[in-house]
């Protein structure tokens, strides 16, 4: 099943870190089916798969968050051990997340050597030398920042970088970044690369977890695929090449890919009519610069851009979520009230957000009564709610859209994923909404929720909804929209439709102004 | 959270000792409170005397209806700790207004309430104050206020319709008790079956996805503060007619910490998204019957505070523990 | 670790967003909010009342404020752990009634016995949050009940007042003055330095500032946090406990009723010290000013003579009310 190891530059030496047959069950279910890796030093190894294939938990067998239940993690040829992720750290095995791990009220400096800091007689922490300390290491990864100022005041990528660095300089030996890129600025990816490349220099091996095949081809040396919790791929990457690496990691075949795609779309709807949503010219500082669209029913209009681009920002702000500084929407030609999130819902407008876990289920509520939230105000007289009608809401669209539940009461944190996005757009539906923003629908759901809540989009626009589709999966975008709106830095720099909408298309849109940005 | 159990349908079976924690949470309240009065019918005398039961019963009657505002308030992740000078407030107001009639008096200390749930409800729906410190201001400067227009003195109450409120009794349940009983039932109804009611515990539950899914949040938690307020008040009044008297400098003194005590032990966490009005009442209940017990077999009020820390703790332990967290 | 050339050859990122004139302006009111409005208060108390500004008046100040001081020191520790300690005020009486009981034993004993006690009730405390993981506003209400009861229990249900002898070393410590102060303002100031040192420049203090600022990083960045947790709480009961020794000293008794409600009154002296109740930010120096602003209050409705006392409540109650309101308003990132 797996390829031997190919030869490396520095195949000859020992590993450095080794996973052996990892197996690891929760509560039955199988997450991780005898795992094998192991990394050199200096080497720089790609760990990839989709969502739910295991990459999460093998890195948090290595860390030492989880302990397997079969096999062992080895650090230079021994058997490791770690009782928890410090333990690991002070092994020597470092991991930089997305969520960065450092006080954002604490100053840079503090946050860099917190635990090292240079003291003085009597134990005391030498602040100037504190502040030196952190200043040249900084610099050394391209920051150059005040250290006095609190972390929250840096950008997102200077404070990816002062974890980085604070994580690299506690005597590491492997390093593992899951998803690095995903928050910087070209030009701090460039930044990082380099990082990466001092690292290899000094014999620090890497894990890199990313989705972003142009940076896996340029810094990784060898690659694991994992899918179901299973390794289907290990090798060099130079070998492989991207459709072959996008068909392991989706699990089909090549011809397939090729052929139809991944997603469940049906294709083009019959937009008709007059536009229901019209936005002119939103704008609210640093986030909006004058956006303008309009979504006419049975239409659905895709948001394209990077990350930051103001995607989730023009949806909440069509919503009434985000204060505006200027622009507005109307709903069918009549106007509604900015920055009033209730005035958007009874005027027809439902978002489903981006973090389901946070802006979307209320965990300590059933199934029912989320799926009821807000409809509440049309299923009452004279605010006394009438629970018959409830039931039969909540029966209608649990059978609709196939939740599986083990009843309306059940608690809705006990759901799955996908079950859960499931009851979010029935909350939605309930209040028979004319215009439906959609943000990231299907990230972190499994590939058969994923291909139901798709189906599902498609359902609704034929009905006659106005649909706004905000998706980071390119193919899903393309597939899912009839037009696709492009922004960048918060301003709309381009607008895709019929025949010339594909995801190079897209890409290129997007890639153009960017460039442009750079020169 | 591992992305693998994520995606199960379903989640497995509880353990067995994280269901018993679960009917802990939920009915252990309930069996602690039969548990009490079974072993007092044993071993106290005339435990189920008409006589006793109507002290213990009135004796909690302002408890209960504070606390029931309390759990609201709770409910919305929230703590309101300027009840007892609401109560104080209520106190120092009737004396002032009982000229003009009972009914004007009893209506300004109301008022009275609903004014400082106002703020406090201002405080944290508007401006966005975390409820402990918005409410900490009321606290410290309601007590004062009460004081102040009380002029710092205990002032008897000499109004026979007054005091009747507090030493009637409808169908011999005396009246206090009654109107704690309609309360009950009042705000049972609210959380249940109002929009408002439901509304309060998603907002405790999820503020932000109450906000995206265009619940009217602010009003709501307005609305909340102003019946934590209210409730206070109508306490504040019945205790007032029960004692004769009004003394702002110590009437409600620490009813805050009893109240979240009620509630807690109620089974409502602190942690907002779940409100239980019968359990919050069996709450009040439970403390009473455990100090009630104990003061009768001659154990000190120090003792009896002590156990009332225990149980406190083991209730928040049993909370803690049936979700897992 | 660090290699010079490459510097030369990465791009540099040197955008720290520039801070806005509303974060500015919300950092400098944070910290020295509490300290200006102070000093407008001592001239304008100065100019209106001739006998404010006297040494005696303003000594008298000191020594009053000396007390709750103490507590609050220990609990700006705990509220910048993003905790609370609601037992303060309990554990304060306790400890003047345990110094009263235990000084027949000696001046050491008196001393001792309620460091010891209340010590051992912030650590009982502290591991309930720190280790067991029960919400410390709960935990210290159980204890602020438990704590009274003990001191109910040995003062035979209040009924009985221990009195510490006149002239006994206990006594002196409490009433003693030099050059016009009394011993327990020394005493402070000298807590309130250590404790500024301890919280800045050690690496108990960055524990302290990291856990209250986001607890899971802190905990991955090495920082013991249930250790801290525990020593923060323990720290406030020992402060409680030895301020209510010193005003037990004071008093020559150990007055059962005290410090019912001090705990409110203390957590509002350190949030009015520019100490967020969110954890992660605050100073000792806010919390000094914060306790001498309430005691100034207090001191100059007093001199209005025919005010009644109550208002110095209502005013300290209205003037944390407009303490939050500023800080939130200053500080509300935008949200959503």
């Amino acid at each position: 099943m797996t390829d031997p190891v190919p030869e490396q530059r520095n195949a000859g030496d020992p590993p450095v870190l080794e996973a052996r047959d990892i197996v690891k069950r929760f509560t039955g279910v199988l997450a991780l089916d005898r795992v094998s890796l192991s990394l050199r030093p200096g080497e720089v190894h790609a760990l990839v798969g989709e969502n739910g294939a295991g990459k999460s938990t093998l890195i948090k067998v290595i860390t030492g968050v989880h302990r397997p239940d079969e096999g062992e993690v080895r650090l230079a040829g021994r058997p490791a051990g770690f009782t928890g992720p410090l333990d690991a750290q002070r092994a020597g095995v470092q991991a930089v997340h997305q969520e960065i791990g450092l006080v954002p009220d604490l100053s840079v400096a503090r946050n860099l050597l917190l635990g090292r800091e240079p003291r003085r007689a009597l134990g005391l922490i030498d602040t100037r030398r504190m502040h030196q300390e952190a200043a040249r290491t900084l610099e050394s990864y391209g920051v150059r920042v005040d250290v006095r100022l609190p972390l929250r005041s840096l950008g997102v990528g200077a404070q990816q970088m002062v974890a980085l660095a604070r994580a690299v300089s506690v005597d590491a030996r492997v390093v593992i970044m899951d998803e690095p890129t995903s928050s910087l600025e070209p030009r701090e990816v460039e930044t990082l690369f380099g990082v990466i490349d001092r690292l290899r220099g000094q014999g620090i091996a890497v894990i890199y977890v990313s989705h972003r095949l142009d940076e896996l081809y340029r810094i990784c040396d060898g690659v694991t695929v994992l899918r179901d919790g299973r390794v289907v791929h290990q090798g060099a990457l130079a070998d492989l090449d991207r459709l072959r690496l996008v068909s392991l990691m989706l699990g089909r075949d090549v011809a397939q890919v090729r052929a139809e795609g991944v997603t469940r779309f049906s294709g083009a709807h019959e937009a008709a009519g007059e536009p229901v949503l019209e936005a002119r010219g939103l704008s609210s500082r640093h986030l909006l610069d004058d956006v303008s669209l309009t979504i006419r029913p049975r239409e659905v209009v895709g948001l394209g851009g990077l990350l930051g681009a103001g995607r989730t920002e023009t949806a909440k702000a069509i919503a009434g979520v985000l204060p505006l500084d200027a622009g507005g929407v109307t709903v069918a030609g009549l106007p509604v009230r900015r920055g009033s999130a209730t005035a958007a819902v009874r005027a027809g407008i439902a978002l489903l957000p981006e973090d389901r876990k946070a802006e979307g289920i209320v965990p300590t509520l059933s199934v029912r009564d989320n799926i009821a939230l807000a409809a509440l105000p049309r299923l009452a007289r004279a605010g006394v709610v009438s629970d018959a009608r409830i039931d039969r809401i909540v029966e209608t669209f649990m059978r609709r859209l196939r939740i599986k539940a083990t009843g309306p009461h059940q608690p809705v944190a006990e759901l799955s994923g996908g079950n859960q996005q499931k009851v979010l757009l029935a909350r939605w539906m309930a209040t028979e909404p004319k215009v439906l923003l959609l943000d990231e629908p299907t990230r972190g759901i499994d590939v058969g929720a994923k291909a139901e809540v798709q189906a599902l989009v498609d359902e609704l626009a034929e009905d006659g909804l106005a649909v706004l589709l905000i998706s980071s999966d390119l193919e899903e975008l393309v597939e899912g929209s009839d037009r696709v709106v492009v922004l960048r830095n918060g301003a709309v720099v381009g607008e895709l439709t019929g025949d010339e909408l594909t995801e190079e298309a897209v890409m290129t849109t997007i890639a153009a102004h960017t460039r442009e940005e750079v020169a | 959270m591992s992305d693998i159990t994520a995606d199960t349908a379903v989640a497995p079976p509880r353990p067995a000792g994280a269901r018993t924690l679960a009917w802990l949470q939920n009915y252990g309240v309930y069996a602690a409170i039969a548990a009490l009065i079974v072993v007092n019918i044993a071993i106290t005398p005339h435990f189920l005397s008409t006589e006793n039961l109507r002290t213990q019963l009135v004796q909690v009657a302002p408890v209960v209806i504070v606390s029931l505002g309390m759990a609201l308030v709770i409910g919305t992740e929230g703590v309101d700790l300027s009840v007892g000078s609401v109560m104080a407030l209520a106190t120092a107001l009737i004396p002032l207004y009982l000229g003009y009639g009972v009914g004007a008096a009893i209506l300004v200390a109301l008022v009275g309430g609903v004014a400082v749930g106002l703020v406090n409800g201002s405080l944290v729906a508007f401006v966005n104050v975390q409820p402990i410190v918005a409410t900490l201001c009321l606290f410290v400067g309601g007590r004062g206020l009460a004081l102040v227009l009380a002029g710092g003195r205990l002032k008897d109450v000499q109004n026979g319709t007054l005091l009747d409120l507090g030493s009637s009794s409808v169908a011999g349940i005396p009246l206090p008790v009654v109107v704690a009983g309609v309360l009950t039932v009042l705000m049972a109804g609210v959380v249940r079956r109002t929009t408002f009611g439901r509304q309060l515990v998603a907002i405790g539950g999820n503020r932000t996805a109450s906000v995206l899914s265009g619940l009217p949040v602010r009003r709501v938690l307005l609305l909340v503060y102003v019946l934590s307020g209210l409730l206070a008040a109508v306490a504040g009044v019945l205790a007032t007619a029960r004692l004769q008297a009004s003394d702002p400098s110590s009437l409600g003194l620490l009813m805050e910490l009893s109240a979240i005590t009620a509630v807690v032990v109620g089974g409502t966490p602190l942690t907002g998204g779940r409100v239980r009005v019968l359990g919050t009442v069996a709450g009040a209940l439970l403390i009473q019957l455990v100090r009630a017990t104990l003061i009768k077999h001659n154990l000190p009020d120090s003792v009896a505070q002590m156990v009332q820390a225990v149980i406190i703790l083991g209730a928040v332990y049993a909370a803690r523990g049936g979700t897992g967290r | 670790m660090t290699t010079g050339q490459a510097t030369a050859e990465t791009p540099v990122t040197q955008d720290t967003y520039a801070l806005s004139g509303r974060d500015r302006a919300f950092g400098l009111i944070q910290r020295h909010g509490a300290t200006a409005v102070l000093v407008l208060l001592l001239v304008v108390g100065s100019l209106s009342f001739s006998r404010f500004p006297t040494g005696e008046n303003l000594g008298d100040i000191a020594i009053t404020s000396s007390f709750p001081a103490m507590v609050a020191l220990g609990m700006t520790f705990v509220i910048i752990t993003g905790g609370i300690d609601l037992s303060v005020g309990s554990v304060f009486a306790l400890g003047g009634v345990l110094a009263a009981y235990a000084v027949r034993w000696g001046t050491v004993a008196g001393l001792l016995v309620p460091l010891l006690v209340c010590g051992a009730i912030g650590l009982v405390q502290g591991l309930l949050i720190a280790r067991v993981r029960l919400a410390p506003f709960i935990v210290t209400l159980a204890g602020l009940l438990g704590a009274r009861g003990l001191l109910l229990s040995i003062s035979h249900e209040g009924a009985t007042t221990y009195l510490i002898p006149h002239g006994s070393v206990l006594a002196r410590l409490g009433q003693g003055h030099l050059f016009g102060l009394g011993y327990p303002v020394y005493l402070t100031l000298a807590l309130f330095v250590v404790g500024g040192v301890v919280l800045q420049r050690t690496g108990f203090g960055q524990a302290v500032y990291a856990i209250g600022g986001a607890e899971d990083a802190a905990a991955l960045m090495g920082v013991p946090v249930a250790r801290t947790k525990i020593v923060v709480y323990v720290l406030s009961g020992m402060l409680a406990g030895l301020s209510g020794t010193l005003n037990a000293a004071r008093l020559s008794s150990g007055v059962t009723i005290l410090g019912t409600g001090m705990e409110l009154d203390v957590i509002a002296a350190v949030v009015i010290g520019g100490t967020l109740l969110t954890g992660g930010a605050g100073s000792v120096s806010g919390t000094i000013a914060g306790v001498l602003l309430l005691g100034v209050i207090q001191n100059l409705i007093n001199q209005i003579g025919d005010l009644s006392s109550s208002y110095q409540q209502v005013v300290s109650g209205a003037f944390l009310a407009v303490v939050v309101v500023a800080q939130t308003y200053l500080s509300r990132a935008r949200r959503l």
